[in-house]
């Protein structure tokens, strides 16, 4: 269990000039110990780049490594104790499941007693111990995962367990029971956790805090709702929620709100630079209001789904669209008509260039 | 992943006839023309007498015969015993990429690509004293070396001859299984603390399996079935001390020209590679269905 | 990282590849001496250097007929094993059908048959069809090995691309043909540089039966090579020449398909 602090950039090549020779631009972050923290992202953000630093696989360009405030930038793996789960299950082919759980203490020479003991109990928190006995080669992928992780928390001192898109072999209706098995860990053993994905379902029901990341960037850490409620760049706003957030150009001057060509109040004590800006608000706060409303836009409807428990509907404002949740019990509207949808809100955000502007 | 069930198509045989009808023409016509020689006397051409299994029977209580494949056995077991080791040693010291991979790859499979003919020629003059550096260098620190008077100096030369020839073919093949190991596995095995040999053990030996088996299987056909490298360096001798099976048999077909024991053997041949190729394929398929199973 | 361990493998490697060379380059280290200065000295360098050797070979027809001879039934023959495998391939990684284990074994085990076991059949079937000492001939009897193991090796390939790209083909209205050239043949290029590779090698080194069905017209240069024997004893000079320039066409041939190979051993399945 170690908290880990990170104060570093990795670039591609020895002298980085632009952004774009970064893998990672330059940050400082901090994983408390046993926090579950999950690093979240599209394909080649650097999440990825960001735990091989952190297990000890790579060695950052520039900047610092710290496990309990010992430097380990250079150090192994093995040095930092570390565990990390891959993609793919990795398992030794040879052995049984009590042999693999039983081979990184052996490494270290542990009495045969205490390791009997500890693969025990290891297995019999991962529901495997009637497969003990069994050789690893011939199970199904989602017992290879827990394999996988049994090696990792096997070890008593282990500092901290790192994921890398753990589930993407586990079929579909597998992941939830494997999700639910990690958290289950997580409260038992109070390890630290950092767990890297694409999907923002398995980042938000799996992590206490998420990193959301871009191109390099550490756009936002928060939690769940904090990523949901106040999104500090469009990007997260835009990526977290389904859909994500809509956003409307605005601009603003001399106090003045107008989006669409239409003006547009302001809330009062909130204090808006001039420039142009972007409003940004989730289809799950927007809601239909009486025409006129100074809060509110005229939209005209383009799609209208039934969703099951709502409504979504795809609304036009000039050449913008705007994507509303609404009450099911409401009727619902059609297309082509038009309807004054209120944008304007507690939850609504102001971004001025993909920044957050704080109220 | 990749569904293992494939469809029945019956038409596929049109895919598959011009092969078999290549095949079949290059195969299974001279098989049967042996066939047909092994039961018959052929005194002339024209006069022939069916003579049932006696060549057969004349030619299992040949003690020649049986000395010759004594001496076949115990060379194809004394080539695997030296190749495989050495080819698994070799493939896990050739570099994994880049130019220096590309470049050791060739100068490794330079032996392959020899006519053997030209191999047994290269050690004709490799292991002679008088104009070979092997033999040269051997006499001057005080062997008296001679692959052409003591028998067991020609067997020891053919078995580097061929080990020399060879060894590269294991070596790319585990080369091979070795590239299809995805980095997770070592970086895996860093992570639990393993040692080197470890990581060999558990990792790479068990990966290499399936392409392994290919290796021993190749290499024991084709070692028990050699001619043209033993018969340019030694001719056969000294004596017979290096007269492998399929030496004995030309020189009983061409050379005395007995077509009838000569077919006869040449179908016992057939029959004992193909029971022994029978036994190492399935093995070969138990364990690549095996793999097939854990990989996935 | 040069940790101790790292250096020893380094070692091991040139140890290696030394072993490997060291004979090579003595036969080519006497291909360009003369026969008179082999037999008087011995040296790591020629004293005398000459090209003579290698003229000899390059003007006589008896030499470089061989080579021509060689070259043009070994292409021929690849030809034709890699044209008729590859349908076969296909039908093997494609489709189920009656006794196709079998014939899939059968083939295997043509590889397996010793030559000799052929030697005298050949001779005999050749003779009667008049296609002794012709280039066919051998390419058609190097089928017997050469067939078996390309079919085996592309349907290794073959069997590495998933079936959803035929069947998409298909529903984009390609046909068999059209699918086969324009989209599997490309994915499979690996394969068939692998695939090519061996049969060149395997046809271009035999000797039993090459030497067997020719005799002057389409005497392969593996033949020529065990007749050099004069009156003045073993024409080892020559001899040594013969043998590098048979290196040759190998070492360009694994050249051009030295992507393909390192691609092939990456897809594994030789």
């Amino acid at each position: 269990m170690a908290r880990i602090d990170l104060d570093l950039a990795h670039a591609y090549r020895p002298n980085p000039r632009e952004d774009s020779d970064y893998a990672l631009l330059p940050l400082t972050m901090s994983f408390r110990d046993g926090g579950a923290y999950a690093l979240l992202g599209p394909s080649g953000c650097g999440k990825t780049t960001m735990l091989n630093i952190m297990s000890g696989l790579l060695v950052p360009s520039q900047g610092s490594v710290k496990f309990d405030g010992v430097d380990v930038t250079r150090a192994t793996p093995q040095q930092r104790n570390i565990a990390q789960v891959f993609q793919f299950p990795v398992i030794y082919d040879t052995m049984t499941v009590a042999e693999n759980l039983a081979f990184p203490l052996r490494n270290r020479k542990v009495p045969e007693e205490q390791i009997k003991k500890r693969v025990g109990e290891i297995a019999e928190m991962l529901d495997m111990s009637g497969q003990l006995n069994q050789r690893a080669a011939g199970l199904a992928a989602d017992a290879k995962q827990k394999i996988s992780l049994g090696r990792g928390l096997v070890r008593p001192d282990v500092s901290a367990v790192l994921f890398d898109e753990p589930l993407t072999v586990i079929d579909p209706h597998l992941k939830w029971q494997l999700r639910r098995k990690l958290k289950q860990i997580h409260h038992e053993l109070k390890l630290t956790l950092i767990y890297v994905t694409h999907d923002q379902v398995e980042a938000l029901t799996f992590a206490e805090e998420v990193v959301v990341m871009t191109r390099g960037r550490a756009v936002q850490t928060g939690s769940a709702d904090a990523l949901f409620e106040r999104p500090r760049h469009t990007f997260v706003g835009h990526f977290i929620g389904s859909p994500g957030m809509n956003f409307l150009p605005a601009t603003v001057s001399g106090g003045a709100l107008r989006v669409a060509d239409r003006p547009l109040a302001l809330p009062p004590g909130r204090a808006m630079p001039d420039g142009e800006l972007k409003l940004g608000v989730r289809p799950e706060y927007v809601v239909k209001t009486a025409p006129g409303d100074p809060a509110a836009l005229p939209f005209t409807v383009t799609l209208v789904q039934d969703i099951g428990t709502h409504w979504m509907l795809t609304a036009r404002i000039g050449e913008h669209t705007l994507k509303a949740r609404l009450n099911p019990a409401s009727r619902a509207p059609q297309v082509g008509e038009e309807i004054w949808l209120q944008v304007m809100g507690t939850h609504t955000c102001l971004y001025l260039n993909d920044e957050l502007v704080e109220a | 992943m990749s569904t293992t069930t494939k469809p029945v198509n019956q038409k596929a045989w049109l895919l598959v006839l011009p092969v078999i009808i290549c095949v079949a023409f290059s195969a299974i016509l001279p098989l049967m023309t042996v066939v047909n020689y092994s039961v018959q006397d052929i005194i002339s051409p024209e006069r022939r007498v069916f003579v049932g299994t006696e060549w057969f029977a004349s030619v299992m209580r040949d003690e020649e015969l049986h000395a010759a494949l004594w001496r076949q056995l115990t060379f194809s077991l004394a080539v695997l015993a030296v190749e495989i080791p050495l080819g698994i040693a070799l493939a896990l010291s050739m570099p994994a990429q880049g130019w220096k991979a590309s470049l050791v790859l060739v100068l490794v499979a330079l032996s392959l690509l020899i006519p053997w003919n030209v191999v047994g020629t290269i050690w004709q003059i490799y292991g002679r004293a008088d104009i070979g550096l092997l033999g040269a260098m051997l006499q001057k620190m005080g062997f008296d070396y001679s692959y052409t008077g003591n028998a067991t100096h020609a067997w020891v030369t053919v078995l580097l001859m061929d080990v020399w020839h060879w060894t590269p073919l294991v070596a790319l093949l585990g080369y091979a299984g070795l590239r299809s190991i995805p980095d997770a596995y070592y970086q895996a095995a860093r992570i639990d603390g393993a040692s080197k040999f470890a990581v060999f053990r558990y990792i790479q030996l068990p990966k290499m399996r399936g392409v392994l088996m290919i290796a021993v299987l190749l290499r024991f056909m084709d070692s028990f079935m050699i001619y043209t490298e033993p018969f340019v360096l030694t001719g056969g001798g000294p004596g017979n001390a290096t007269t492998f099976l399929s030496q004995y048999l030309t020189q009983k077909a061409v050379g005395q020209f007995d077509l009838g024991p000569a077919a006869a053997f040449s179908l016992i041949y057939f029959l004992i590679i193909l029971l022994l190729c029978f036994i190492l394929y399935n093995w070969m398929q138990r364990v690549g269905t095996q793999e097939k199973e854990g990989v996935e | 990282m040069n940790t101790p361990k790292f250096q020893a493998r380094t070692l091991f490697l040139i140890a290696y590849i030394l072993f490997a060379l060291l004979p090579i380059y003595w036969m080519v280290n006497m291909s360009f001496k003369t026969n008179s200065e082999i037999l008087s000295s011995f040296s790591f360098f020629p004293q005398q250097f000459t090209w003579d050797n290698y003229k000899t070979i390059f003007t006589d027809p008896s030499w470089y007929s061989g080579y021509i001879n060689s070259l043009i039934y070994v292409a021929i023959n690849t030809v034709i094993s890699i044209t008729v495998a590859l349908p076969a391939a296909y039908a093997f990684s494609r489709y189920s059908f009656l006794g196709d284990k079998h014939v899939f074994f059968w083939l295997l085990t043509n590889r397996m048959t010793p030559p000799a076991v052929f030697l005298l059949p050949f001779f005999q079937l050749y003779t009667t069809v008049g296609l002794m000492d012709t280039h066919i001939a051998v390419a058609l009897a190097h089928l017997l090995f050469n067939v078996p193991l390309a079919v085996w090796i592309l349907e290794g390939f073959m069997s590495g691309i998933p079936r959803e790209i035929d069947e998409t083909a298909y529903i984009d209205g390609y046909s068999f043909p059209r699918f086969f050239t324009r989209i599997f043949l490309p994915l499979i290029k690996a394969g068939v540089g692998v695939a090519a590779f061996f049969c060149f090698m395997f046809s271009w080194v035999e000797l039993l039966l090459a030497r067997t069905l020719t005799s002057v017209n389409a005497k392969p240069i593996v033949a020529t090579m065990t007749r050099t024997v004069s009156a003045s004893g073993m024409d080892w000079a020559t001899l040594a020449a013969a043998g590098v320039l048979t290196i040759v066409p190998g070492a360009i041939v694994i050249w051009f398909v030295r992507n393909y190979i390192a691609k092939g051993f990456a897809m594994g399945r030789v």
